[in-house]
């Protein structure tokens, strides 16, 4: 097997007393759709932040195509080609939705090019009526579509999604689960998400946290029939 | 498109009005009047250097004063050392320039809040105020330059012709160079602003978290914009000294800080011609208030802060803007279209 695109080998994070992370060995490989699911409090969004650099691991490390990407700021490993899309909506909301995009395209791009991508993701992302509006007045979907578009503008190896449907209508998710697929096409996902029948329609493979580690990881089937998970996660959910 | 347009028509027309009063103010006004209105020019330019980086980099600085005080004395003590004043004009552009970047370092880098970037600032200008307030005594002096604690320096030497000391600018020129040179901040910041750099800072300003999401070091650019907005303030401070041959402490107070702030929110922080109006008409109206002995100044001053910030709180510029040229544009639209209507209908 290939080496994986991005790799954690024992990654731990302490928050005072508390362990939000204990001992996180995980890796993607090229190409992959993941989902990570787990109840709350699990570490999900620690392990997310760890992976961008915005908080430092107590010890481990993670690596981005075999290098030790641990000790690099945010916006470095932004510059490999990490992309982040956060559960609110984090955009530049006193710009408009074209002014929002140029600031993406314009950190690897020049002149023309810049343009030419804004326009494209523009399209792709149907945003063309709002392009000049100023994205803080737009509606929270529309905004979660001008961040996922910051994301694709940055033309990133690697994609990290964090409950990209929260918040949705049962049609804006389906639609989000398409376009899911389709990014997909080109880029590797890590999708954190709770609501479990969006995560039914999108997962192939799935890695449970519980409790700061990886509880199992597997296909969906193996991962919605082990009683474990349903332990943790889904029997508390049913019994509730 | 045709937004572009229209703040280009704008600038366009900023800058031929600028350069016609550059031109035409020392020959219509008397000595006195264009003395007044070169002081009302310098602080264009600290109103300039504060808009920067607050308006446009979301920095919240409430010690201007010091980078302007640091310009007025390191010109003091420059040209009473080296008696010219081109390199001493560059010694107090750079010196707060150099000390706003090693400021923001600490500050930026260490990744403290807005109100703690606030908090320093402030209490920057006041060890400043207070160190150079104890300086009086002929030990304090730096070369041949007595610092005079709270008496201040007296006697600077005006500017002169670069290179050329005995050249000194006379009032109308002071004003030209001072005019100038607040023509070419106040574009110099605007074609900044279009830059990739400028952009991403305005960026910074929305959401710093997102802007390290896309790759850009928001740090970096925070940094940049802190010394550029201290230079500027040097160079203010710098023009200040000259054109008073004089600087005492009060360059560094905390009013000093106080009325830049109000500048901005008079005229519009998030605007580049705003602070400079609203520095030339608050600077005007102080010395009109200071004139009479009914009210206090700052009384005065104080209200005219509440109403802004209670009726107009992003300030005069962008009201005109944004509220007032549409609603004339609306006075003028009713006129034409009830009539297009009924025509439309008969037909």
């Amino acid at each position: 097997m290939s080496k994986p695109l991005i790799e954690t080998r024992g990654l731990v994070k302490h928050f005072g007393g508390v362990q939000a992370i204990r001992g996180v060995d995980f890796a993607l490989a090229e190409g992959e759709l993941r989902c990570l699911i787990g109840p709350n409090g699990a570490g999900k969004s620690t392990f997310f932040k760890l992976l961008t650099g915005q908080i430092k691991p107590t010890s481990g490390s993670v690596l981005f195509r075999g290098t030790d990407i641990t000790s690099l700021q945010a916006h470095e490993i932004a510059r490999l080609g990490i992309g982040v899309k956060t559960q609110v909506p984090s955009v530049f909301n006193g710009l408009s939705v074209r002014d929002n995009l140029w600031i993406a395209a314009a950190r690897h791009k020049k002149g023309k090019a810049i343009a030419q991508l804004v326009e494209a993701q523009i399209e792709r992302l149907m945003l063309g009526r709002f392009a000049d509006s100023l994205t803080g007045q737009l509606a929270h979907d529309q905004r979660q579509r001008v961040e996922l578009g910051l994301v694709l503008c940055g033309e990133p190896n690697l994609i990290l999604l964090d409950e990209p449907a929260a918040g949705m209508t049962e049609e804006e998710r389906a639609r989000t689960a398409e376009l899911i697929f389709e990014i997909n096409r080109d880029h590797p996902l890590i999708v954190v998400e709770h609501d479990m029948s969006f995560i039914r329609s999108i997962a192939r493979r799935i890695t449970v946290f519980n409790q700061g580690e990886i509880l199992m990881e597997g296909g969906v089937d193996q991962v919605f029939s082990s009683q474990a998970v349903r332990d943790v996660y889904l029997g508390k959910k049913a019994a509730a | 498109m045709t937004n572009s347009l229209r703040s280009n028509a704008g600038l366009v027309a900023i800058g031929v009005g600028g350069i016609v009063l550059l031109i035409g103010l020392p020959i219509v006004l008397d000595l006195y009047t264009l003395l007044q209105i070169t002081l009302y020019v310098i602080f264009g330019i600290l109103a300039l250097s504060l808009a920067f980086i607050w308006g446009y980099g979301g920095i919240l600085c409430f010690g201007q004063s010091a980078f302007f005080g640091l310009g007025a004395y390191a010109y003091a003590v420059s040209v009473i050392n080296i008696g010219e004043s081109t390199l001493p004009f560059l010694i107090a552009t750079a010196l707060p320039a150099a000390f706003a970047a090693g400021l923001g370092y600490f500050m930026f880098y260490s990744r403290i809040s807005d109100v703690y970037v606030g908090v320093i600032t402030l209490t920057v200008t006041l060890i400043f105020y207070n160190v150079v307030n104890s300086t009086a005594g002929p030990q304090y002096h730096i070369g041949e330059a007595l610092l005079g604690g709270f008496n201040g320096m007296p006697n600077v030497p005006s500017l002169n012709i670069p290179f050329q000391p005995d050249n000194t600018l006379e009032p109308a020129g002071m004003f030209t160079l001072c005019g100038g040179l607040l023509l070419i901040v106040y574009f110099g910041l605007h074609a900044l602003l279009r830059t990739r750099f400028g952009r991403v800072l305005v960026a910074v300003r929305e959401n710093e978290q997102r802007v390290e999401f896309q790759g850009y070091d928001a740090r970096l650019h925070k940094l940049v914009a802190f010394s550029i907005g201290g230079g500027l303030a040097g160079i203010a401070g710098c023009l200040f000294t000259a054109w008073g041959n004089f600087v005492s402490p009060t360059a560094f107070s905390v009013v000093q800080s106080a009325q830049i702030i109000i500048w901005l929110m008079v005229g519009g922080a998030g605007t580049l011609l705003g602070p400079v109006i609203g520095a030339m008409a608050i600077s005007w109206l102080t010395l009109k208030i200071g004139t009479q002995q009914t009210v206090n100044a700052n009384v005065v001053l104080g209200a005219i802060l509440l109403v802004f910030v209670l009726l107009v709180p992003r300030g005069i510029a962008p009201m005109v803007t944004e509220r007032l040229v549409p609603w004339l544009m609306s006075l003028r639209q009713p006129q034409t279209s009830p009539q297009s209507v009924a025509r439309e209908g008969k037909a």
